[in-house]
């Protein structure tokens, strides 16, 4: 990787020597990755950023006010930690980027939101679900759809679908994302007349046994659990082996191919709702692909094949919608590109993105469900998903 | 029937992960009572244990790959005391257990630079991991296996130190390191032998942990070596006996606090079950002086 990109740059000085034209030190405008490369969440931050790369290999070059700009990506590992996240947005701020992209994860963006704040640095959250990211601030935006949302659009799917009476809710101790989403869809779900079962597991914990023995006992008949990847897998291969036959719901993190290899050939029914379903994009799933394959450590970090996750979807959008707020704004300064993100609209893979005018979320409506082909080891599209009223 | 189906996976699930923290405690206890030191490594030698499997089988089959995975456990554990511990004999207490914490974080940061911080999925290990049907409740096998193979190997264990050779000679070392070695006994390799055996046993432990809880990460050791390293307490550092039924009685009652639905407490409980043993019995349930502290 490291090689290609000297080589590349080596090329592009010997082109710019030759042509004589072109200023030495070209113009540069960087855009801060702030992902997480290990830990929890580590799977996902790469696939997120693979969308970006991919996004950033495709339009390397942006027009900000009337001068022509390389697009850096600042990438910075997170590490899904909470505690070491805002070091890592410090670098970023210190870097001097114009915008933020990320983070995956939502305690890890509310962590470094004031790192951002204070640096005069706007963000743009990409599959960050908590509301607490953009709630009462200015600078932090978002494509994505949102916890409330998503909670009640899988409290809607499990009642509408399962004509489900009671479900299980898991979620992880001390984790914003899981511990929202649950509060969320035991909202919609207790409204929708059905009755919820909530319990906790702490931080390294692999055994979930207990946990799927409780849902049977209690006569569940649905399994929501919106956790990391990693509890996930073992949750999917627990289940499979004690004979859990209610289906398991979850947030978009487990739309990834962890889940895909967790359950492949296993005797699991698994349901996520998510951003992005592969074949709604013909041209971006070919070039994604593409990009993906052509190197082995790009393929690594997609887990290890070429299929496509949501978040790299919406990381490839929010590159674009950065671009758009650097158009707009006509300057690389972060002040002005924070003022411009508010009317900045862009139609993405993903669908339209436009920032509402409160909170800086994105407007969206429906979200995609779909379910493991526990055969083929694929994702299956069930039904786009809307709240009813 | 109906009650007995849906309250036998908890103490099924309890009783074999309780094994698997015996098998991780027996290798505290041993080193502590021969070396007085508290080995803060071990948690990631077993967590090395289930990598090294993961990518073992990549290049060979299976059933190469398990003495593979046992004699590299081994070697690691041999290594690290060799090049951490040893150097530091005469130095302070406080000095090794430095050292042995220095190892721990080694461990994991190599795991983490190797595997990428990604969760590796643990292979299917043949026939211990086939889903079979107890009383209505349906397991892997793995589950089933595990307190009999830890009773097994209990047992040799107990044998090895108290009809052999070696196991004199290590019964010794702990009653009184210095005057052992006064007595002709070769200390350094009873020592070896003795993380020898602890990582042997962290190493099947790892294959019957990672049968049933199947992702390997770099931090996977801490959580069953902090629980084993509280059972090894619990029971009396020093005795095996005492480790193993108190990483049973853990395990048990980790999972019946978590059937009763308060599963928000179950870490809290193992340790407050901790500080109540302390109080009450300060040197555990099974660490009486006149114990063997093997």
């Amino acid at each position: 990787m490291k090689k290609k990109l000297m080589s590349v740059v080596v090329a592009a000085s010997i082109a710019a020597m030759s042509i004589g034209a072109v200023p030495a030190m070209a113009d540069t405008v960087k855009i801060g990755v702030y992902e997480p490369a290990s830990g929890d969440n580590g799977a996902g931050g790469k696939q997120e950023t693979l969308g970006m790369q991919y996004a950033n290999s495709i339009a390397p070059k942006v027009e900000i006010g009337g001068t022509e700009y390389d697009v850096e990506l600042d990438i910075v590992d997170n590490e899904s930690s909470n505690d070491k996240g805002p070091s890592a947005a410090s670098k970023l701020v210190g870097d001097g980027v114009s915008v933020v992209l990320g983070s995956y994860g939502s305690g890890v963006s509310i962590a470094a939101s004031d790192i951002f704040k204070e640096g005069g640095v706007p963000a743009i959250g990409v599959t960050c679900t908590n509301p607490q990211v953009t709630q009462g601030n200015t600078h932090y935006f978002r494509i994505c759809f949102l916890d409330p949302f998503q909670g009640s659009v899988l409290a809607n799917f499990a009642s509408e679908n399962f004509g489900a009476k009671k479900a299980y809710c898991l979620a992880k101790l001390g984790d914003d994302y899981s511990q929202g989403l649950v509060f969320y869809f035991t909202k919609a779900f207790e409204a929708l007349g059905g009755e919820v079962v909530k319990a906790d597991f702490p931080e390294g914990n692999s055994d979930f046994t207990s946990y799927i023995t409780e849902a049977k006992n209690a006569g569940c008949d649905v399994f929501f659990t919106p956790t990391s990847t990693e509890a996930a897998a073992n949750t999917i291969e627990q289940a499979a082996a004690q004979g859990l036959e209610i289906p398991l719901l979850a947030g978009d993190t487990w739309d990834s191919n962890v889940i895909l290899n967790a359950a492949k050939g296993k005797n699991v029914k698994i349901y996520v709702t998510t951003f992005y379903q592969e074949g709604g994009n013909a041209d971006f799933d070919t070039g994604m692909k593409e990009f993906i394959n052509s190197d082995a450590t790009n393929v690594a970090n997609n887990g290890g094949d070429d299929t496509i996750a949501a978040v790299s979807a919406m990381g490839y959008d929010a590159y674009f919608t950065a671009l758009e707020a650097l158009k707009a704004a006509g300057t690389t300064d972060p002040a002005a590109v924070n003022e411009a993100l508010w009317n900045v609209t862009y139609d993405g893979v993903s669908g339209h993105i436009e920032f509402d005018s409160e909170n800086g979320d994105a407007i969206r409506s429906s979200a995609f469900v779909k379910v493991v082909n526990t055969e083929t080891g694929a994702w299956d599209f069930v039904s786009e998903q809307t709240v009813s009223e | 029937m109906d009650w007995l189906s849906k309250n036998l996976p908890y103490l099924m699930a309890g009783i074999s992960v309780g094994g698997q923290y015996a098998l991780i405690a027996i290798g505290y206890t041993m080193v502590y009572g021969i070396l007085r030191l508290i080995n803060f490594a071990h948690g990631d030698i077993f967590m090395c244990a289930g990598l090294i499997m993961v990518y073992s089988v990549t290049v060979m089959p299976m059933y190469l790959a398990i003495p593979f995975v046992l004699v590299t456990t081994v070697l690691i554990g041999f290594l690290v005391e060799r090049v951490a511990y040893k150097p530091l004999r005469s130095a302070p207490r406080m000095s090794v257990m430095i050292s042995a914490i220095g190892v721990s974080y080694l461990l994991q940061n190599l795991a983490l630079y190797i595997t990428g911080g990604l969760a590796q999925q643990y292979p299917t290990i043949p026939w211990i991991s086939d889903v079979i049907t107890v009383f209505g409740v349906t397991t892997k096998r793995v589950t089933v296996i595990t307190p009999f193979l830890v009773i097994l190997l209990v047992v040799s264990l107990v044998f090895l130190i108290q009809k052999t050779k070696i196991g004199m000679a290590m019964r010794a070392a702990s009653k009184d390191f210095e005057t052992s070695q006064l007595m002709g006994i070769k200390i350094n390799s009873v020592i070896s032998f003795t993380f020898i055996i602890g990582s042997f046993l962290a190493a099947v432990g790892s294959l019957l942990f990672f049968s049933n809880y199947t992702g390997v990460t770099p931090t996977v050791g801490a959580m069953p070596g902090l629980k084993a390293f509280v059972a090894a307490v619990f029971g009396g550092i020093g005795s095996i006996p005492g480790a193993v039924i108190g990483a049973f009685i853990i395990g048990i009652s980790e999972n019946i606090i978590k059937g009763l639905g308060w599963t928000t407490f179950s870490d809290a409980f193992t340790f407050a079950l901790l500080i109540v043993v302390l109080i009450c019995k300060p040197t555990g349930l099974f660490g009486e002086a006149a114990t063997d502290k093997v």
